[in-house]
């Protein structure tokens, strides 16, 4: 008989290979279901994992995109990562990046078209404010009457969304767009433009607070006491108070990093590749975040690996979808089955397999 | 005479590090009443779940009626006709009494059929209850007759009641008693699980004592006094303690009316405590478990606050300020529950250093944590503790029971407490180190600490102490020196509010 075990403590060198374990699974099973698709599994693989960065034809186009993809992921995943290591299930990330949008966007168009050194500092303040004040919704809320941060946060996410949409067509349409829904575009006015920092690398701000973040994230978390008490909360909570940790405080404190650095994603977003505040401007970045999280293991360097390999498989996806007609629906399956692999196989960083027989307890 | 229900032959069962039941043997006659009465930790709760079939036994066998009984898991029990009552409910607030019976029946009758069965159980045994109402509205004791009269449809030849009386109101502990009796009188057994001594003393018809895993003895509890009970409960070999020659000094820590509701459900709440630490003493409160022990250690640590005015150390009014700060003030704790509470189980011993001491052992600067400091930290609590373990960076759930005690009693002690509060130090640990930890207590004292020692070992606590005092229902006995302390007299201090009375009148 086969049966689990607890590990008398964690396994260290599981906890690295499960990602591992997870992507070639995923290669796996998602070739076997390209091979149903009529797809050849092999180069649909290439397609999705080598061709993006390496391919001679059009590598020149994939390969900036991969930190301009990755940058958001990251930035969120991080802010997330914070509150899932406490037990804070900020689920919401995407309603935050979009309030982050709005806010950004509409503190810099406030003073269109001035041109100041200080508007786009400004935006980037007002974009992480706009993603802080929408957590605080969830955080103060589970604080004063104890609600569950996991539906709040996911239903302001569909509130978020129709702001959204309300503003695009009404107080920040562009007075000179002919009546079409949607603000001024971004990339046509310098002093708000997020453009990019180095040519033809995708590299833009948002991608330097992305790393900014991921170094103060690990220095937080592993050295801070602040980030020993959010671990300490979500592995003991008992322990925590017993600790001296206020629960209180680490709600706030997780939801409010989670929502700033969402909102600011969202404002390097929309003032930089998306260019303007449309109806639906947002592309999936903050749910996509939470598997980054957990495939990085909530671990700031694993966050940054995650996220530039899903960026990979987002590229990879589309680029498979154009040349080999994949349909859209089988590579959300197959980003799905990363997560679903990595949770799978995670259980063997706490268990280990035990073949024969139990005996009788 | 025939067969009895239930004989108990030779049951033994060994966990890892402790015997729960060693060799115990009795018998459950048809139509009894049936006591078991031991401390916690006695090897009450593995023995009734070797019965109800929950855990199998190592050795030793169980006859019913004559034929071999090993009920392999609770279901078998149950069909074989042992139903229990547990302490702890497992009830759903949002269903009605009648759908909360159906759940836990193998295979229930229809709803109107089973609304009209309780209606006559709950009648038939004076338990009134109305089926069609929510259990979210009923109160514990109703809750209790939820589950009696789930246990009653089926019909058992054994009902066995884990700690009934915990959660029930003098008048409700009456019902409940006329209950059992009629019971009785019908041919039911009872296996009633108690460390209350008047309880079974005037309910039961045999008592069986158990101490440490063994059986002390099986007797007629009408036929000893509450004292005798006592003294086999807590072991023949209790010796009026002498006193510690110990000088005691300034109070250090005072406490007074110190009231605070019951945390939840299951908590009990304080009321009205009142004592005086002084310097180089050592204060032991014993008490049966759930009587106010873990709340009075929350609301000393600071897990939570106290109304204003109630708790002074060195004279400040530290009721208000939060475990940090009073770790700051010298005041620390060590709570019973190591794995979760005094310990995260996951997190390294370096880790669980740092969760108390990062402050006073100075392990943090300007926020950042000094990690080679708090593994220095943790390295001089498993060396001067005698903690087994492979190193410092093992995670807190790795080390067996005994281990963990010394690194969290060891991790206070080294931070050099002006009071130390400790609950159940040396639970389920093995003599040798709970030897050790109650030299390292007694050597802090003599170093002009404080010490509040809750414990529910008798043994230990006049050991150790200079005075005892008592927990009852969240309230504090009056406190005794310990020199001269008779074992008539701490059980009427632990006895309840009752027995309370009484023995101030006496003084």
């Amino acid at each position: 008989m086969i049966r689990l075990e607890k590990r008398p403590q964690p396994s260290q060198l599981w906890t690295v290979l499960t990602p591992v374990l997870a992507v070639l699974l995923t290669m796996l099973v998602g070739g076997i279901m390209f091979a149903f698709l009529g797809t050849d599994p092999l180069e649909a693989i290439r397609t999705i994992f080598w061709d993006p960065l390496f391919n001679p034809q059009f590598a020149g186009f994939t390969r900036p995109q991969l930190l301009v993809k990755a940058g958001p992921l990251i930035l969120i995943a991080i802010g997330l990562s914070i509150g899932f290591r406490a037990g804070i299930w900020n689920i919401g990330a995407e309603g935050q990046y979009i309030m982050g949008a709005i806010c950004g966007a509409g503190a810099g168009l406030a003073f269109y078209p001035a041109d100041s050194v200080l508007i786009f500092p400004l935006m980037i303040l007002c974009g992480a404010l706009g993603g802080f004040a929408w957590a605080m919704i969830p955080a103060l809320l589970k604080v004063r009457f104890g609600t569950n941060e996991i539906l709040v946060s996911l239903m302001l996410v569909y509130v978020a969304e129709n702001l959204l949409a309300s503003v695009a067509s009404n107080l920040l349409r562009n007075p000179e767009g002919m009546g079409f829904p949607g603000s001024r575009n971004f990339k046509q006015w310098p002093a708000a433009h997020n453009a990019e920092l180095i040519s033809g690398t995708g590299m833009h701000w948002g991608v330097a607070f992305a790393f900014i973040a991921v170094i103060l994230a690990y220095v937080l978390m592993s050295r801070h006491i602040q980030g020993f008490n959010i671990r300490l909360t979500g592995e003991a909570p008992r322990a925590a108070r017993f600790a001296g940790v206020n629960p209180a405080r680490i709600v706030i404190l997780c939801l409010g990093i989670s929502g700033a650095l969402a909102g600011m994603a969202g404002l390097f977003e929309v003032t930089g590749p998306a260019g303007q505040i449309s109806i639906d401007f947002n592309s999936g970045y903050g749910f996509t975040a939470i598997i980054v999280a957990f495939l990085g293991r909530l671990h700031p360097v694993g966050i940054l690996l995650a996220g530039l390999l899903m960026a990979l498989t987002y590229i990879g996806g589309e680029l498979a979808q154009l040349m080999l007609g994949v349909p859209g629906a089988a590579i959300q399956l197959f980003q799905g089955m990363l997560l679903f692999f990595l949770l799978a196989t995670d259980v063997f960083t706490n268990f280990r397999l035990s073949l024969g027989r139990k005996e009788p307890a | 005479m025939a067969d009895p229900l239930l004989r108990l032959r030779g049951l033994t069962k060994a966990y890892p590090g402790v015997i729960a039941n060693d060799d115990v043997s009795f018998d459950i006659g048809t139509g009894e009443i049936h006591a078991l009465l031991g401390e916690n930790g006695a090897g009450k709760s593995t023995l009734v779940k070797m019965i109800y079939g929950l855990v199998a036994p190592d050795r030793g066998e169980m006859r019913m009626n004559g034929a071999p009984f090993a009920p392999p898991r609770p279901s078998a029990a149950r069909s074989a006709g042992v139903a229990m009552v547990f302490q702890h409910f497992s009830l759903f607030d949002a269903l009605d009494v009648a759908e909360n019976v159906a759940l836990g029946m193998e295979d229930p009758p229809k709803p109107r059929d089973l609304a009209r069965q309780i209606r006559e159980v709950s009648e038939n045994y004076g338990l009134p209850l109305d089926p069609s109402r929510l259990v979210g509205t009923l109160s514990a004791g109703e809750r209790q007759r939820v589950e009696i009269i789930r246990c009653l449809l089926q019909d058992p030849r054994l009902l066995i009641m884990d700690e009934p009386t915990s959660v029930l109101t003098p008048q409700e502990v009456e019902i409940l008693f006329e209950t059992l009796r009629k019971l009785k009188s019908e041919g039911t057994s009872i296996l009633y699980i108690s460390h209350k001594l008047e309880e079974i003393r005037s309910l039961c018809d045999t008592a069986t004592i158990l101490r440490l895993g063994k059986k002390v003895d099986t007797c007629t509890p009408a036929e000893k006094s509450a004292r005798e009970l006592a003294e086999m409960m807590v072991g023949a070999s209790f010796a009026t303690p002498e006193a510690r020659a110990h000088d005691p000094g300034a109070v250090i820590l005072s406490v007074s009316n110190l009231s605070l509701p019951a945390p939840g459900a299951f908590g009990t709440p304080l009321r009205d405590i009142t004592f005086e630490l002084r310097a180089g003493e050592v204060l032991g409160l014993g008490g049966v478990a759930g009587n106010g022990q873990d709340e009075l250690l929350a609301a000393l640590s600071g897990e939570r606050l106290a109304p204003a005015g109630t708790i002074r150390l060195d004279g400040q009014d530290i009721s208000r300020a939060n475990p940090v700060a009073r770790r700051d003030a010298g005041l620390l704790s060590a709570p019973e529950e190591r794995l979760g509470h005094a310990a995260a189980p996951n997190m390294s011993l370096i880790e669980n250093g740092v969760l108390t001491a990062a402050r006073r052992e100075g392990l943090v600067s300007n926020g950042l944590i000094s990690w080679p400091k708090a593994r220095a930290f943790a390295e001089k609590v498993i060396a001067q503790f005698d903690v087994r373990t492979p190193g410092p960076g093992t995670a807190a759930r790795a080390l067996s029971g005994g281990n963990l005690q010394k690194f969290v009693i060891g991790r206070e002690i080294l931070q050099r407490p002006r009071v130390l509060v400790v609950n159940q130090p040396t639970w389920g640990v093995d003599a040798a180190a709970a030897a050790a930890i109650r030299q390292a207590l007694l050597d802090l004292a003599a170093e002009g600490a404080a010490i509040l020692c809750i414990s529910q070992d008798l043994d230990e606590l006049m050991q150790i102490s200079d005075r005892f005092g008592a927990l009852n229902e969240g309230r504090l006995s009056t406190i005794h020196p310990v020199a001269g302390l008779s074992i008539e007299k701490i059980g009427l201090m632990m006895g309840g509010a009752h027995d309370m009375e009484v023995a101030h009148v006496a003084e």
